[in-house]
């Protein structure tokens, strides 16, 4: 078997940058989308300190003291830019899966090629077609590609950490077994995929440290102190193939449900069902895991391997009124994103749902309250009709995306000379929907 | 899309094409264009959209590019997947800022190998691609759209 794991470097922000050149090399933070944390760094913002889902305020002086800029997330640009991203990466390989909005794992069991070539090029392609940087890992297991992409990844941002040749594109496969133990050996086992923070803190506390302390550890002892998880892990390490594609688990920040159609969906219902279904299945998961979801991403998609159909791929995040685990809210809110999307002619092959902004059940009270529109009664402490419910949240989103009401109580403190606005107060410092606005396409001096 | 009302009135994409095939077919026996898969109707992302993951579409402002038939307000389909060659309407990187220029070969100086710069139809001094300032195409303009209503 052989996966690769690509994924967009400081993903939010690259897209940031893709149509405001100005932030290029400028230390970057994209704020959640009641702008309380940072909820993507680029890497001069990470040099600066910064840390992941920092609390904004902990980091504010920077924009005076280091030239720091913060952007509110922009979900629709975000999720567009991920489908063009995805669609060029289900070039690569007879089968895809689109694991975040940022990552998706390709499937190369049987392909001969040159691996890190293929994987070049195809990371080159995506430069070129979308802007969006991205690191490419190659392993024998799913495991394996993911720790292979941190290697990349890391080997691009902080040279010297690892050897240079394995920058933005690494392939286990094609190291010498003495290379690969040095490689893990100068790896934290707290990068390994699926080894959490608290899984971490024990290992480390039992003595191992890196990757290849815990691949030489004793699987009795480790199956007596961990969970069957970490087992599978360490054997997905060793090269066992014990995931494969479509099966994995949930990440923590977001729940994905997506599936391949056997036959092409064309019509709009069709689309609809499928949709429904995966959103109704996220938030199950969701609510399994004590979460609530800030935005909800629908995608569905032509095959790219069928060159004789007409291609078109939509992908629209709806960002939520207020964080939710409701699945009527989370439903309608998908159904909206599909029939806005959905074009009659084209030959559907594979869709899917994507819950992201995920907090824990509770924290939402208090910032929902924050984010309530003024005219907007209190929120019911007890959900009410989840359709009236619905049609209160559709208001507000109304109210605060709509393009009139934007302005409101916010202020323009900047533009770069081409009509982007940047604001000042919570929400409103988020870029034009450049691609899925027509409004709000970028300008350009000619 | 404004308002869930936008859904309503069957005004927007989605709501159009072959919804109910079962029906023509029996109602015509030579099949329609609207039935018949290998029969298409006209549409304008087919013609002028090339590579569909790797074209954006941007709006001009300002006059002077009229040469190239850009005027202000002017859609622009900017395909990204396309190398830059010398004549090409582009849109390039300059000064953190997005711009619209014609690519040209600027003539060879002594010794020198022949660079490129940027160039406008209006006299506006042409931006000279060279070591301090290196050339960052973003895109090639494909298309102008230029809306007379």
């Amino acid at each position: 078997m052989t996966y690769a794991l690509i994924d967009g470097n400081n993903f939010y922000v690259s897209c940031e940058r893709v149509f405001a050149p100005r932030l290029v090399g400028k230390p970057v933070v994209v704020l959640s989308s009641n702008d309380g944390a940072c909820i993507a760094r680029s890497n001069e913002a990470k040099d600066l300190g910064v840390k992941m889902a920092q609390p904004w305020f902990q980091v504010r002086h920077l924009e005076k003291t280091a030239g720091l800029v913060a952007v509110s997330a922009n979900h629709e640009l975000y999720g567009d830019m991920s489908a063009r991203m995805m669609a060029i990466e289900a070039r690569y390989a007879p089968r895809q899966e689109v694991y975040s909005i940022d990552e998706s794992f390709l499937d190369f069991d049987g392909v001969r090629d040159d691996l890190v070539a293929t994987g070049r090029h195809m990371r080159a392609a995506i430069l070129k077609e979308t802007g969006i940087p991205t690191s490419v890992g190659f392993g024998a297991t799913k495991t394996l590609a993911k720790l292979a992409n941190n290697i990349a990844k890391t080997a691009d941002r902080k040279p010297g950490s690892y050897p240079a040749a394995l920058a933005q594109v690494c392939d286990f496969s094609r190291l010498a077994p003495g290379e690969l133990d040095a490689l893990l050996a100068a790896t934290d086992v707290g990068a390994v995929w699926g080894v959490g923070r608290k899984t971490t803190e024990k290992l480390k506390a039992g003595g191992v440290h890196t990757v290849l302390d815990l691949m030489r550890a004793d699987i009795v002892t480790l199956r007596r102190q961990f969970s069957v998880v970490l087992e599978k892990t360490l054997r997905e390490l060793k090269g066992t193939s014990c995931m494969a594609l479509d099966d994995a688990p949930p990440t923590r920040q977001q729940i994905l449900v997506s599936r391949s159609f056997g036959t092409p969906i064309t019509h709009v219902d069709g689309i609809l069902e499928a949709v429904s279904e995966f959103a109704s299945r996220a938030a199950e998961r969701l609510r399994q895991q004590g979460s609530v979801a800030g935005a909800i991403g629908v995608y569905f998609m032509t095959s790219p391997f069928r060159s004789n159909d007409r291609q078109h791929s939509a992908n629209v995040t709806i960002p939520l009124p207020r964080p939710t685990a409701d699945t009527a809210v989370l439903m309608r809110a998908a159904e909206m994103a599909v029939r806005t999307q959905f074009r009659a002619g084209f030959r559907y092959a594979k869709a899917g749902a994507i819950l992201t902004e995920l907090q824990a059940t509770g924290h939402e009270q208090g910032e929902l309250d924050l984010l309530a529109a003024p005219d907007e009664p209190a929120a019911p402490a007890t959900p009410a009709d989840p359709r009236a419910r619905l049609m209160s949240a559709l208001d507000t989103l109304n109210n605060r995306f709509g393009r009139d009401s934007v302005r409101l109580g916010s202020t323009a403190v900047a533009t770069n000379g081409a009509d982007v606005a940047v604001w000042a107060t919570k929400q409103e410092r988020r870029s034009p929907r450049y691609t899925t606005r027509w409004d709000e396409r970028p300008v350009v001096r000619a | 899309m404004d308002s869930p009302d936008d859904f309503a009135d069957g005004a927007p994409v989605g709501r159009d094409g072959p919804a109910a095939p079962t029906v023509r077919r029996t109602s015509n026996a030579f099949g329609t264009p609207g039935t018949d898969s290998t029969v298409r109707r006209h549409d304008l992302n087919d013609v002028f959209i090339r590579h569909q993951d790797a074209t954006f579409m941007m709006r001009a402002a300002g006059d002077d590019m009229h040469g190239a038939g850009i005027g202000d307000g002017d859609t622009l389909l900017v395909d990204r997947a396309l190398t830059a060659q010398p004549g090409n309407v582009v849109i390039a990187m300059v000064d953190g800022e997005l711009r619209c220029r014609r690519l040209e070969r600027a003539s060879a100086g002594r010794g020198r190998c022949a660079s490129m710069r940027l160039v406008a139809d209006e006299p506006v001094a042409p931006i000279e691609i060279g070591e301090d300032t290196p050339l960052e195409v973003w895109g090639v303009v494909t298309t102008v759209i230029k809306s007379l209503l």
